[in-house]
């Protein structure tokens, strides 16, 4: 309420101003937008300094900037908003929202409003796999900005009490198996005090198993968000293996690992390896109390994870002027020096080389290695699961891979079965 | 009849009827109707706009399988929870009821998981379960078992959410029953004393027959907030694995905000009312015919 009280004061005084300045003071653009947030730490803060520092720089331009809670609130008022007549002008929202707001005809293309050819170089200055989400049919719907990638955490002191080199995570699926039998630590009665590696399986089982298919070669959705491949024979060997790393070789525990207390586990030394977002990275960099590392993910065909997080979005339902100012935002927002800082606030990937350019990013990077590990682990990425009905089929996915970790289902059966059940949802959009 | 003043009168009745009637219609009539209305047509996009469809969406939820198992879920939810929860809160009552030193810290200690805002006390109750570092595996290690997975096992998850309820709900219906207990006449226990009648006779045959208003009111509550919880589930499970812990509330949400599916959600939500209604109409008038009332 006083945010609004104070911009709409703010913006009255200068539009007084400006009137009195030129008596052809154009009108001032206004725009709103939805932002959600996903970690820990004020990035509101952050985010309300980001827009005050572009509307000093732009005048006539006048930025609403809406904290909206998750990505899935987000998404909700936005579309709330956009149905009720009053419409934000762009929003950031959840990369995987892409074809739910095409589908809602809610959006429009980057292609269609970029015209110069300094607009044009800006759009392709992003990292290509932080773009493929944001990318169908040929078309760009959405700029990368509050990105991640899955990365591995290990407890050093862990290594070293198993006679492993601490300089040298496993890079293989069978490393990561023959490793981590060494790390598990039993007590004199069996009980396990420390397991070897935990993946966690509930919150975002398919993203952490995008990962695993990656590593096999095998991506889960075709480009066109219309097919999935849940069945093909490197998806279900995937699942094989996340199963038995807990039901044969004994590195994870079995049934589901928990999202949210993974962490405190790792941190508590209860597991000596962790897979988790780069989000994270903060967090245990402030609390861990051991020696710890941030590696890529380990290779089987090749190495891989997918992206995650929020991409910016601009309206259909807006003037051409309020595109031009949303554009300008945008950019303003991605530009390296920007890209950096927030980077280094939030501990995102910097959504474009030349953010690692800067002397800001390279001494950070110098000062803290492991910030980078996400940055180079993008050559190896892919898109993050989402295809149309997105919702539902992820949900399919996440409860197969349950299924299978539990035990109730073979991965061959559940997969396949989840498969079925996607054809049937996404049949009409081929 | 018909008089002016007639007229004057209805025209003032209603006038202090319309606030109350205007939120109920704009809140709970009009939306029941429109999601029954909705449950006819499919759910419409910008693209595919959305049509009648008849009862599509009712041949849909029929063959499928996650409403079945959020179904038979809340079923066992609702078995496991509300006797258990009734049982404790008698218990508790009868115990606080009375006299006993610092009786007014038990009574508020009974009553503490109500007022706590669940989000926080369902976190609290992750770390409980958590395998390795969670208090249930710290306190059974003791006794020698084994790290058990609770809410990864499609075999406890279900349990581990009944105990949570109960836990929460029984301090809540203790204040009913502790009010229904002090307003009992003290002649009849002295009367019961003079009798010679045991305890366990005297609750059986008095205490317990004139605390059945009370009992019906507080099945009935159970009942409905046995089809009521979201929260718990959003913190500590999600629903899964597998499903194994949802509830047709929980998945009424996830198809309406998850998948955008507002007609399929309003199936189920009709789905739900039905219940609802049915269970409230077998309770007055299968119960109520034995209830004493005073």
């Amino acid at each position: 309420m006083f945010r609004i009280i104070r911009n709409t004061a703010f913006g009255a005084a200068v539009a007084l101003v400006g009137l009195a300045a030129t008596a052809t003071a154009d009108a001032k653009t206004e725009l709103t937008m939805y932002y959600p947030v996903a970690v820990g730490g004020p990035l509101t803060e952050v985010v309300d300094k980001l827009v005050a520092d572009f509307e000093a720089e732009n005048p006539d331009i006048d930025v609403n900037a809406i904290y909206a809670g998750n990505y899935n609130d987000a998404r909700i008022k936005a579309l709330a908003a956009l149905k009720s007549g009053e419409p934000a002008q762009l929003a950031v929202m959840f990369s995987i929202d892409i074809y739910e707001l095409i589908e809602q005809d809610a959006i429009i293309a980057f292609d269609d409003i970029v015209s110069s050819e300094e607009d044009k170089a800006w759009l392709k200055g992003f990292y290509p796999a932080l773009m493929e989400n944001g990318i169908t049919d040929d078309k760009t719907w959405g700029i990368p900005f509050q990105r991640s990638t899955i990365v591995m955490y290990y407890n050093k002191d862990a290594f070293r009490e198993a006679g492993l080199d601490p300089e040298n995570p496993p890079q293989t699926w069978d490393e990561l198996a023959s490793m981590g039998k060494k790390l598990v630590k039993k007590a004199g009665d069996g009980t396990v005090e420390r397991w070897g590696a935990m993946i966690p399986s509930t919150g975002y089982p398919y993203w952490m198993f995008g990962a695993l298919t990656k590593q096999n070669g095998q991506v889960l959705m075709s480009g066109d968000g219309a097919t999935t491949f849940f069945d093909a024979p490197a998806t279900i060997e995937a699942l094989e293996y996340w199963k038995g790393l807990g039901s044969e070789m004994g590195v994870m525990p079995e049934g589901t690992i928990e999202w949210g207390t993974l962490r405190q586990n790792f941190l508590e030394g209860k597991t000596a390896i962790m897979w988790h977002s780069t989000g994270n990275l903060t967090a245990v960099k402030d609390n861990a109390s051991f020696d710890f590392g941030v590696a890529m993910l380990p290779s089987k065909v090749s190495r891989g994870t997918p992206t995650g997080g929020g991409n910016f979005y601009i309206f259909k339902d807006t003037s051409e002027a309020e595109q031009q100012a949303a554009l300008k935002l945008i950019k303003f927002l991605t530009q390296p020096e920007r890209t950096a800082e927030w980077s280094i606030k939030t501990g995102y990937i910097g959504t474009r080389p030349d953010a690692y350019e800067t002397d800001k990013l390279k001494n950070y990077v110098v000062e803290f290695p492991p910030a980078a590990v996400a940055r180079d682990q993008l050559e190896f990425a892919t898109a993050e699961l989402s295809t149309y009905q997105t919702g539902r089929v992820r949900k399919l996915l996440d409860d197969a891979i349950q299924a299978a970790l539990t035990g109730s289902k073979s991965p061959t059966e559940a997969l396949t079965e989840a498969q079925k059940a996607a054809d049937g949802l996404l049949r009409r959009y081929r | 009849m018909g008089g002016p003043r007639f007229i004057k009168n209805q025209v003032y009745g209603w006038l202090l009827l319309m606030p109350a009637a205007t939120l109920l219609v704009a809140f709970t009539h009009y939306p029941a109707v429109a999601t029954l209305l909705q449950s006819f047509f499919s759910s419409g996009t910008a693209r595919r706009p959305s049509k009648f469809v008849g009862l599509d969406n009712y041949a849909y939820m029929l063959e499928d399988p996650v409403f079945w198992k959020v179904l038979t879920n809340n079923l066992w939810y609702a078995v496991g929870t509300i006797p258990t929860s009734v049982a404790i809160a008698i218990l508790m009552a009868l115990w606080v009821n009375e006299r006993l030193p610092l009786r007014g810290v038990v009574r508020m200690a009974y009553f503490t998981p109500t007022v706590l805002p669940m989000i926080a006390v369902a976190n609290i109750w992750l770390f409980f379960y958590s395998p390795d570092i969670g208090l249930l595996d710290q306190v059974t290690r003791v006794f020698g078992f084994h790290s058990q997975n609770w809410l990864g096992d499609p075999d406890t998850v279900l349990a581990c959410i009944i105990v949570m309820t109960v836990w929460k709900e029984a301090g809540f219906f203790m204040i009913f029953y502790l009010a229904a207990l002090q307003s009992l006449p003290h002649e009849l226990e002295e009367a019961g004393r003079l009798e010679g009648a045991s305890r366990w006779y005297f609750f059986w045959r008095v205490t317990f027959p004139l605390l059945m208003p009370t009992t019906l009111f507080v099945l009935i509550n159970a009942v409905i907030n046995s089809f009521k919880l979201v929260d718990h589930l959003f913190i500590l499970t999600k629903g899964g694995p597998d499903n194994a812990s949802s509830l047709l509330l929980y998945y009424i949400y996830e198809v309406a905000f998850s998948f955008f599916d507002q007609s399929y959600a309003s199936t189920l939500t009709v789905v739900l009312l039905l219940l609802l209604a049915l269970i409230a109409v077998g309770k007055f008038t299968a119960l109520d015919k034995r209830i004493h009332y005073r």
